[in-house]
């Protein structure tokens, strides 16, 4: 159990977490998000001991990390931004090293290195300096490195960071794998990653959390949850047709797109089949129709937006050029 | 404990993985060599000792040693392995202690393989060979000195060659304390109290009674303490700047 209690950390001109708490419990992967600057690495820095929080405090498994912080390093396994490591070492060497420290010797340390090696397929460079190896290899090494003593906490800042699709997938099949008993907190900027293997998400700005769910929840939290999207065959007037359904509060036209709709229900109702049945017998062109599923991304810009003034503004833009389209449409 | 030492283990292999160990053992052997024979006369003085040999080291101390402390932090900081090393279950004053060790044990080799300037001042003639003893180790004392303010000068900036410079600068500062140059600046006007007490924080003044053979418990207690002085406020400031 990771119990973080009221965290706060002060810098000399910002507030970089402010009054955090959370506990996640064995079993659960937690997906830590939030914009660039929101606070994520500054919190994973207190949580493995790195940074002491200005205030607060964080226990792991009822170990206290500012009075014991050996006990609650060695239950951790750290992944910090970037994979950093020592380019002079070859891979085993390097993974020696941290073998040792973790206090590992003779067979067993053989066993868990030619183990962890195998988990993150790193055998084909265990004897290359890790200087010379690629971006994908080096944040294996990060990886192997974090869970070669098994960790009870797994942390991982950005684990998929610079990674290619084929090796994206393969770490996300290994932090599933690795979750059953254990809790692994990652941060990242890629949403469709928590969906992937999150079992719950934490959305942070400017220090504070703003929501907390599972992905789902969070996704039935979008404007988007429960919309109907609609691709026509020719034009049609769609805004006229839809003119007396309350249960829908707007219409957006795809900007690339003219035929393409998104139905967006007021309060989230689920207006799929009255707009099925309306289709029907209004003989609508249609091409295409299905339901939309809540969008992550969006709730997520909507939820940090005053935390980034670029965000807010591209999002009003697009705001007022959907109401321009809407209005030249009524014209129409 | 153990985790000193594999810490230690690591820093100095890394030293050997990079060719920075052998560059650095073999410019200190030249650079002795032209010190000694060329500049110090060593044969010209007729004298079976090595004191041209010694009195050479504190100036060249003084841009070797930099060169080998400067990255012990400074490193860390720049490639972020600093915070890959601080959350293993390691203490802070262990990771300090053992990559001091590893720089003070290369300086050690380095010195040692000078050895055949002592074969060759015990085939010219017939020296202390306690006296020659005692200036070794007062040497590597004093390398040790400046590898403790190196270290702690490592830890103030993440660019190596700002830490080298820094290092120069304040080694300069306590090599120069007991040269004549800076005590003559004091001895016209300050009480001798003053001047001692400057003299007293100076390696040279602490070198040169080791290097003559005089082994004063007090001397080897000044480096002892300067050194554990500067690793204390190398934990320090890598405790005060870790969020930067």
């Amino acid at each position: 159990m990771v119990e973080i209690d009221h965290i706060s950390k002060r810098f000399e001109h910002f507030t970089a977490v402010d009054d955090l708490s959370f506990t996640v419990a064995e079993g659960e992967v937690l997906g830590f998000l939030g914009p660039n600057g929101a606070g994520k690495s500054t919190t994973m820095k207190i949580i493995t001991g790195f940074l002491a929080p200005s205030s607060g405090s964080v226990r792991i498994d009822g170990h206290d990390i500012a009075t014991d912080p050996l006990a609650v390093k060695s239950l951790i396994g750290y992944l910090p931004e970037g994979a950093p490591s020592y380019p002079d070492m070859t891979t085993l060497e390097f993974l020696n090293f941290i073998a040792d420290v973790r206090g590992f010797a003779g067979e067993e340390k053989a066993h868990r290195i030619q183990h962890v090696l195998q988990e993150v397929a790193l055998e084909e460079v265990c004897h290359q300096t890790i200087d010379t190896l690629s971006k994908g290899f080096k944040r294996r090494v990060g990886l192997a490195q974090a869970i070669i003593h098994d960790p009870k906490v797994l942390i991982l800042d950005e684990p998929t960071d610079g990674l290619d699709p084929n090796q994206k997938h393969h770490v996300r099949e290994l932090i599933k794998n690795l979750s059953r008993d254990k809790i692994v907190i990652i941060s990242t900027h890629i949403l469709e990653e928590v969906s992937a293997v999150c079992t719950r998400a934490i959305i942070i700005a400017e220090g504070r959390m703003v929501a907390d769910g599972t992905p789902r929840e969070l996704e039935t939290r979008s404007r988007y949850h429960h919309a109907v999207e609609i691709q026509l065959t020719d034009a049609f007037d769609l805004q006229q047709a839809l003119k007396d359904m309350s249960e829908i509060s707007t219409v957006e036209q795809h900007p690339d797109n003219a035929l393409q709709y998104t139905l967006i229900p007021r309060d989230g109702e689920a207006i799929f089949r009255l707009v099925a049945e309306k289709a029907q017998s209004g003989h609508w062109p249609i091409a295409e129709f299905h339901p939309a599923r809540g969008q992550l991304e969006d709730y997520f810009r909507t939820i940090t937006q005053s935390a980034d003034t670029s965000v807010t503004t591209a999002r009003v833009t697009t705001t007022k050029a959907r109401t321009a389209t809407a209005a030249e449409r009524e014209q129409a | 404990m153990g985790t000193t030492v594999f810490i230690f283990k690591r820093e100095l292999a890394n030293y050997f993985a990079t060719p920075l160990a052998y560059i650095f053992i073999v410019i200190f052997l030249v650079m002795n060599g032209i010190f000694t024979f060329d500049m110090g006369g060593f044969y010209i003085r007729g004298q079976a000792d090595l004191q041209p040999f010694f009195s050479f080291h504190p100036w060249l101390y003084l841009f070797m040693i930099p060169a080998l402390a400067m990255g012990l932090w400074a490193d860390e900081r720049k490639s972020g392995t600093i915070e890959l090393l601080l959350t293993l279950p390691i203490r802070l004053a262990d990771a300090v202690i053992a990559k001091f060790l590893a720089a003070w044990v290369l300086s050690g080799i380095a010195l040692l393989l000078t050895f055949p300037i002592w074969i060759t001042v015990n085939y010219l003639g017939n020296p202390d060979n306690g006296v020659i003893l005692a200036a070794y180790l007062g040497s590597w004392l004093m390398a040790g000195g400046f590898l403790a303010i190196g270290s702690g000068m490592s830890a103030i900036t993440r660019n190596p060659v700002i830490a080298f410079i820094l290092t120069v600068a304040v080694c300069f500062v306590f090599v120069a304390t007991g040269s004549p140059i800076v005590l003559n600046v004091f001895s016209g006007w300050a009480p001798q109290i003053l001047v001692d007490a400057i003299a007293a924080l100076s390696f040279l003044t602490h070198f040169d009674a080791i290097s003559k053979g005089v082994i004063d418990l007090r001397d080897i207690l000044f480096y002892l303490i300067f050194i554990l002085s500067w690793l204390l406020a190398t934990a320090i400031i890598i405790e005060l700047k870790k969020a930067n």
